[in-house]
């Protein structure tokens, strides 16, 4: 067993609003190894970009959090910005969700790429520009030695997250964040931006952790995948297990509403009735239950821990929280949610 | 196996009363916040006690403020809490008065920037091109004419007309509308690229059906928000002019002029100076927290969870 | 950028033109500038009739407009009811006034910015809210109840406890006080004091506001976040991605209130019975002096069109998204 990368027990995110006190993360436990690609998936709200906030320590100041945050032999969480800034960037890089508005506009993407740079290494004015051009020129920025001092309003949004990625890798850190780092962008540009995040990974060594909703941009690049729901990890397996047996139905219906390519067309998308539950306050039961087919009394009233689950894929630590986990991974995928058309008939997979 | 979850009714948000709903929801959401927000409630109570108290002691006393009495300049007592001037008024019926006066004459300022600007800012925005252009360099004009200027010429008519505080609203309100114009205008112009508009364009709404059904109910947050900054400015410019000597004209009270009367005296006869300018400075200041509690209740992004 | 300076000068002289017409005919038909004249019986009927003639006051309005354009363009902006050229006496009052302005807008700056700044990185604290109430009591108080607060409740307690007048609260200067800058200055300071002070606490709390949460959103913003996110020192973070941004818009709000402070100067002079701008219009507007009123509508319009264009350059120079000029 390699000794993982990042280390994550026990933590709970709360945040203080007017409105009273919000459980955004109630107790994870998820470790990172090196070189891996983790993908965590859920709709917004279940938690997925608290975690990767709290991580960075980039979490707003209302944020009460507990637990702890392991890298090697330090622990995270508690620290003072001021030691973190020796995390930040060099062991850890983050990307973030909105292109338009992660780079700020009033200086060069050449500045704010050496900016990174010199955060952490002490270059030369020059070794440092020609360091910049060349992670530009990385992530797939054509003639990058003539945009370095273009401004970031003089990019498209793909082109914008490039640097944003240029800028995470720029001290080939251990693992670089990715909260959701296509979700802003037009479906052609998510591969090409996905490809140049491949590529950060495999110049820097780092292990990726990728943030999304989409299950489908989670396939292809990642090796281990959690699922979160209303801020607790509520499956967790290989890429395989969850995309071929998930034992969860939740995972079941974010499968469903996938477009798959091996469709014939006359599939319709599924959705998962209803939304994610508010978070302020406690309800008993499982959280999921309000939306879930399979609903019994139990779901109700007791929340299912998270549990080992026996498959025939993927049996390595497959773990799915769900009171009927045993039964929903011997169950057909896309066949729990009902069509979200009336007049239209399932066809045969 | 499958069983359907339509037991009980989940949120659908697609149907049409589900829109109703959540635009509901929305104004009941920008209440909570505004009541939850101590400095904005302390800026309502205070106002709605001043208001309450001064329209009921003058509907009670109508001539209380300019009755005479031997009691000359007299300090606070029990038979007037805020004393007397120098002829003998009473100061509370004088201040409760001029309170009275000093909105009257501001929610009128106030009513009439909201629908002139809002009427200007709608067209240029909706129209845009020549119209806007037009339009936007009257706003210009009316700006740069400092106001205090027109506002002390006419200002000098209007003080010799009796009962003049409706000319003098008249007269700022033509003035002040110029910061709602621009405002509208700049909703206006992001209002009419959205899909509700282009929606109801293509179902053959008339321009102004656009514009009074679709597009103010979107813009309203913010000029809500700045009819009660251009009432608490309209109270200032009014009691500065009164100040003046070019306001509000004696028989009639306003709190400037009470201050313009006491401040000689200021030193020896601290009532007729500090009762004026405390009420004053209390009326201005809760219709400003009143303000900004509404644009706080009205844009939460500053205390949003990120998630 | 240059043609674009170029083509906003030439709509802010339209804009000029336009608006002295109207101001032309507000304060020519307003009044009658021969009223006091008129109001002694004494006065003989031909001194009355040459006054007029002297006034153009039989003239056709477009000529008196005439008459006093050709006086603009001459410089001396024509004679005011007492013939004395109005342009050397609105440079000499000008002095006066800006004395006061520009040292009250230097010194509100600095506390505007301080306070927001400050207010703003302590978010949510005791110290936010204190200064946010004052801020608002601030921006509340009319200009003419600060001026007089601070004569009555500050200047006199402290002139009478010396037996002296340390705060001066009547007029820019005391006359007798002669000699160069150097022993003028004690004076200077004695009645600028007071003055400057009350312009300065009526002017910084609005921009100390918007400071503040201009701070708050830029602190809020995800470019800041990913600047957190590199490492960089917080200290770093603060100058060159929060404050040089936060400071942006600020700026140009300045510039554009720049006009408005000198109204609030015309009443703090009128307060403390300076001889300035204030002093020189209001008696214009009493006396319906038709050109000293036009002088001051000229100068004051002039300098709002100005601070409006260097808003608008500072923006440009400030923030690299705004490009003027290009389509």
């Amino acid at each position: 067993m390699v000794e993982p990368l990042l280390d994550i027990k026990d933590l709970d995110v709360r945040f203080s609003t007017s409105e009273g006190e919000t459980r955004a993360i109630r107790g994870i436990n998820l470790s990172l190894n090196p070189r891996e690609v983790l993908g965590i998936v859920g709709e917004s709200g279940s938690g997925k970009s608290v975690t990767a906030l709290a991580v960075m320590g980039l979490l707003a100041k209302n944020a009460n959090v507990t637990g702890s945050i392991h890298m090697g032999d330090r622990e995270l969480l508690g620290m003072k910005d001021r030691q973190l800034s020796s995390i930040r960037g060099l062991k850890i890089g983050m990307i973030f969700q909105d292109p338009l508005t992660s780079l700020n506009p009033v200086y060069s993407v050449g500045w704010q790429v050496e900016e990174a740079i010199s955060a952490h290494q002490d270059l030369s004015k020059e070794k440092r520009r020609a360091e910049a051009i060349r992670l530009l020129e990385l992530v797939g920025i054509p003639r990058a030695d003539d945009r370095v001092d273009d401004y970031p309003h003089e990019f498209s949004g793909g082109m914008r997250q490039r640097v944003v990625i240029a800028i995470a890798m720029a001290n080939n850190p251990q693992i670089i964040l990715a909260d959701e780092p296509t979700t802003a962008l037009d479906v052609t540009v998510q591969a090409q931006v996905l490809e140049a995040l491949q590529v950060a990974i495999d110049q820097s060594h780092a292990s990726l952790v990728l943030i999304t909703h989409d299950l489908g941009v989670v396939a292809g690049l990642a090796s281990r995948v959690v699922v979160m729901y209303a801020g607790r990890i509520v499956e967790i397996g290989t890429a395989d297990a969850i995309f071929y047996s998930p034992a969860m139905p939740y995972t079941h219906g974010l499968l469903g509403s996938i477009p798959r390519v091996d469709d014939d067309g006359g599939a319709r998308l599924r959705q998962i009735p209803g939304s994610p539950p508010s978070m302020i306050g406690t309800q008993p039961g499982c959280p999921f239950a309000p939306r879930c087919p399979l609903r019994k009394d139990i779901c109700l009233t007791e929340e299912p821990a998270l549990r080992s689950v026996s498959s025939t894929t993927g049996t390595e630590a497959h773990q799915a929280a769900c009171h009927f986990a045993s039964d929903v991974v011997t169950m057909p995928l896309a066949s729990m949610f009902p069509d979200t058309s009336d007049d239209h008939e399932e066809p045969p997979q | 196996m499958t069983k359907q979850a339509s037991e009980e009714p989940l949120a659908s948000q697609h149907d049409v009363d589900g829109m109703e709903f959540e635009s509901r929801g929305q104004w009941a959401m920008v209440v909570r916040r505004f009541v939850h927000n101590g400095q904005a409630m302390t800026g309502l109570v205070a106002f709605a006690l001043m208001l309450l108290v001064s329209g009921v002691y003058t509907a009670l006393h109508p001539n209380q403020y300019s009755a005479l009495s031997t009691a000359f300049n007299q300090g606070p007592s029990a038979a007037h809490i805020f004393g007397t001037n120098g002829i003998g008024i009473d100061m509370l019926a004088q201040i409760l008065k001029g309170v009275l006066q000093d909105l009257q004459v501001a929610v009128l300022v106030a009513a009439m920037s909201v629908v002139i600007g809002t009427l200007v800012g709608a067209f240029a925005g909706y129209y845009g091109g020549k119209v806007d252009n037009v339009l936007m360099r009257f706003v210009d004009l009316v700006l740069v004419i400092p106001v205090l200027v027109v506002l002390i010429m006419l200002a000098h008519i209007v003080a010799q007309q009796a009962n003049n505080w409706f000319y003098l609203a008249i007269i700022i309100g033509s003035l002040s509308w110029t910061y709602i114009a621009r405002l509208v205008r700049a909703e206006f112009l992001s209002l009419r690229e959205r899909d509700f508009v282009e929606a109801a364009r293509a179902l053959g709404a008339s321009d102004w059906r656009i514009i009074s059904r679709h597009m103010i109910p979107n813009a309203v947050g913010p000029i809500i928000v700045n009819a009660t900054i251009t009432v608490a400015g309209a109270i200032v410019l009014e009691s500065t002019l009164s100040y003046l000597g070019l306001g509000i004209q004696p028989p009639a009270v306003s709190l400037g002029l009470l201050i313009e009367q006491g401040q000689s005296a200021a030193t020896t006869e601290y009532w007729l100076f500090v009762y004026p300018a405390a009420f004053l400075l209390m009326l201005i200041v809760s219709v400003f927290f009143i303000g900004d509690g509404l644009r706080a209740a009205l844009d939460p992004r500053k205390n949003r969870v990120r998630s | 950028m240059l043609s674009y300076i170029i083509r906003r000068l030439f709509i802010g002289v339209g804009v000029l033109l336009v608006s002295s017409v109207l101001v032309f005919v507000l304060v020519a038909e307003s009044g009658d500038p021969l009223a006091l004249l008129r109001q002694n019986p004494l006065t003989p009927a031909a001194t009355i009739h040459a006054r007029a003639v002297q006034l153009h006051l039989f003239d056709p309005l477009w000529k008196r407009y005439w008459i006093w354009f050709s006086h603009v363009l001459r410089g001396d902006f024509g004679m005011n009811n007492n013939n004395i050229a109005v342009g050397r006496q609105l440079q000499i009052h000008s002095m006066v006034t800006m004395r006061m302005v520009i040292l009250s807008t230097v010194l509100a700056i600095v506390l505007a910015i301080s306070v927001g700044v400050i207010a703003a990185l302590r978010h949510d604290t005791a110290v936010d809210r204190a200064t946010s109430v004052v801020n608002f009591i601030f921006l509340s108080v009319p200009v003419f109840v600060i001026g007089l607060v601070l004569k009555t409740f500050v200047a006199v307690p402290i002139d009478q406890h010396f037996h002296r007048v340390i705060l001066a609260t009547a007029g820019e200067q005391n006359p007798l006080v002669t000699g160069n800058f150097f022993q003028r200055f004690p004076d200077y300071l004695s009645h600028s004091l007071l003055p400057t002070m009350t312009l300065v606490l009526a002017t910084y709390s609005s921009w100390a506001i918007y400071q503040r949460s201009t701070v708050l959103d830029v602190m809020d913003s995800d470019y800041v976040r990913l600047a957190r996110a590199k490492g960089i020192s917080p200290r770093r973070v603060l100058r060159r991605h929060i404050l040089r941004n936060a400071l942006i818009p600020v700026t140009t709000v300045i510039a554009l209130d720049f006009a408005g402070l000198l109204g609030g100067a015309v009443i703090t002079e009128t307060v403390y019975g300076w001889n300035g701008l204030g002093r020189f219009f209001l008696d214009g507007v009493n006396g319906q002096d038709t050109n000293v009123v036009l002088a001051y509508l000229l100068l004051t319009a002039t300098i709002v069109i100005v601070f409006n264009l260097i808003a608008d350059i500072l923006y440009g120079i400030l923030d690299p998204r705004i490009r003027y000029g290009k389509s």
